[in-house]
């Protein structure tokens, strides 16, 4: 009997083992494991502080997204002992493995960042990358009167990096509805030099920030929050007063995958940027945010990517070449606020461009515009993850970025 | 693209000024390069850090980010904002002649 162990019924790890089981045969045990008996739809955290989601919305059992003839397990992974191919679990158990998928993601480290984690915290210190952070936000904004409210990344990577960009966008929007805008003075701060990592990309987002009057502090690197004086101070001494802080923290894998000497400083897992190949072991594998790659850490992402895998994996095991690539394909809808949105499309080697992005049915969707139907696809997105996405089923989607409608002539801006 | 002499050599560097190819890169072009961002003298914390950006982008095939070049060199970020003034990531590869790091997507 072959075995197959997949750390981390997330996103990744889920739809892996969904493709995986009908073409792996009998002889292959599959075995997945997650410390949560939860699964959160995440991209759903953004709207609960404005009210539109509640927890209900983003949570499911994982056990429903498991298919017949995979096991799960739920607990917490201690360790992996890459060179006898285990992996210990908290409770002491130990899994045999002959290939293994690290799938655990990466999570807010809001404890990685002096002054963070405090009296304030979840009072006038808030994150919404977890549930509980969101829903405590959701109930400082109920009845803020205003002040500075500061948006602030504390580094780079984090998962979902258009996040605090629509954060601020809705924040806008929902004061906005309130009738308070007037009394919301609303600031982003950036650890990179503009409002996003690509440059044509960034031109329409900054555009559209100070569209809606949103400040922004770029190159800003956060080291410390003194929560006394209500003040981010950063590396280089620049300090941003608020009223109401909202954090990304910094983003990290696992513990465990430290523990285990398999990670980098940030805890994610060095892969072979095409294929996700450990680049020191080759039975190991890391998809999803927890793998080390130079594009978007998002679901969309991990979708593309587990399409590629799933079709190279059955030649690997047979020690055939992996043939088919990964390309670093993103795909993300950029909730603008007042009822739109935004859509970019990029890969490794090309930025996020203008135009039409044709889908089959439903499309075309317009690229870098603030659109009606744009929102309309993000808020469409919560029941493709669970319906179609996480059980693994076929979506009109292509894993490789395609060219197609896309305005070329604005790159090198 | 363009060509730039540093330290008597010619360089093909992209808009803004980073080589296009980092192995004509050499330890005599630093001080030159240092000058052009406001860095007047290299010290040896400084040359710690050129060192290790250097190995790191041989290894790695990118240019590592603050947190990798404190974690791995031990020098704090904090002094690399005191060695690099105001972007040190930007910097740093700069004087170390490899790419614009990529910041993250
Ligand atoms: C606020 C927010 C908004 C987002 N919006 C979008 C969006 O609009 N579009 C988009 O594409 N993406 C979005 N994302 C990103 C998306 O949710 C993630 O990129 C995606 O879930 C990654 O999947 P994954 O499987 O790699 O990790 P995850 O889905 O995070 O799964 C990791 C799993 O590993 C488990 N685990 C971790 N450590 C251990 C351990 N030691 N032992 C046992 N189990 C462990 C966890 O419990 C978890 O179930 C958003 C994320 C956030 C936080």
């Amino acid at each position: 009997m072959n075995k197959l162990v997949v750390l981390g019924a997330g996103t990744a790890g889920t739809m892996v083992v969904n493709k995986l089981r009908p073409v792996l045969g009998e002889e292959w045990q599959i075995t997945i494991v997650d410390q949560d008996e939860t699964h959160y739809y995440q991209p759903g955290f953004l709207f609960i502080p404005f009210g539109v989601y509640t927890k209900q919305d983003v949570v499911k059992p994982k056990q429903r997204f498991i298919p017949s003839g995979v096991d799960l397990i739920v607990s917490e992974i201690d360790r992996v002992d890459p060179e006898a191919s285990q992996v210990y679990l908290a409770g002491g158990n130990i899994l045999d493995y002959d290939q293994l998928v690290i799938a655990t993601g990466t999570e807010p480290r809001p404890d990685m960042t002096p002054g963070l984690i405090g009296d304030e915290w979840r009072k006038t210190v808030h994150d919404f990358y977890t549930v509980d952070g969101a829903v405590a936000l959701r109930e400082a904004f109920k009845d803020w009167e205003g002040g500075r409210l500061v948006v602030s990344v504390m580094e780079l990577p984090f998962k979902c990096p258009v996040a605090p960009l629509e954060f601020n966008f809705l924040a806008d929007s929902y004061f906005h509805e309130r009738g308070i805008r007037d009394q919301v003075d609303i600031t982003y701060s950036t650890v990179t030099s503009e409002a996003f990592t690509k440059p044509v990309a960034a031109k329409h987002l900054s555009g559209v920030l100070e569209s809606k009057n949103i400040a922004i502090e770029t190159d800003y690197y956060p080291e410390r929050v003194d929560p006394e004086r209500k003040v981010i101070v950063s590396y280089d001494e620049r300090e941003i007063p608020y009223d109401l802080l909202v954090v990304i923290p910094i983003n990290m894998g696992a513990e465990y995958i430290e523990r285990s000497g398999l990670g980098n400083e940030l805890n994610h897992v060095p892969v072979d940027k095409h294929t996700f190949l450990s680049t020191d072991y080759d039975n190991i594998f890391a998809l999803g945010d927890a793998a080390d790659l130079p594009t978007s850490k998002a679901g969309s992402v991990a979708h593309f990517a587990v399409e590629m895998f799933t079709e190279n994996f059955p030649n690997h095991i047979e020690g055939r070449p992996m043939t088919e690539r990964f390309d670093g394909h993103a795909n993300c809808f950029i909730e603008s606020g007042f009822g739109k949105g935004l859509l970019i499309d990029f890969n490794y080697d090309t930025e996020p461009l203008p135009g039409k992005y044709p889908l089959p049915g439903i499309g075309p969707f317009s690229l870098l515009k603030e659109t009606e139907a744009n929102h309309w696809g993000k808020m469409m997105f919560k029941w493709t993850y669970w319906n179609l996405l996480l059980p693994g089923r076929e979506l009109p989607l292509e894993a490789q970025m395609s060219l197609a409608g896309k305005i070329q002539e604005e790159v090198g801006v | 693209m363009a060509t730039e002499t540093i330290a008597g050599t010619e360089v093909q560097v992209d808009e803004e000024g980073f080589f296009v190819d980092p192995n004509v890169w050499t330890e005599d072009m630093a001080g030159e390069l240092a000058s052009q961002v406001g860095v007047d003298e290299l010290t040896e914390d400084h040359w710690t850090v050129i060192k290790f950006c250097r190995t790191d982008f041989d290894a790695k095939g990118e240019s590592p980010t603050l947190r990798r070049v404190s974690t791995e060199t031990g020098v704090p970020t904090k002094q690399l904002f005191a060695l690099f003034p105001k972007k040190p990531a930007k910097k740093m590869s700069y004087v170390s002649g490899v790419p614009k790091p990529k910041g993250c997507v």
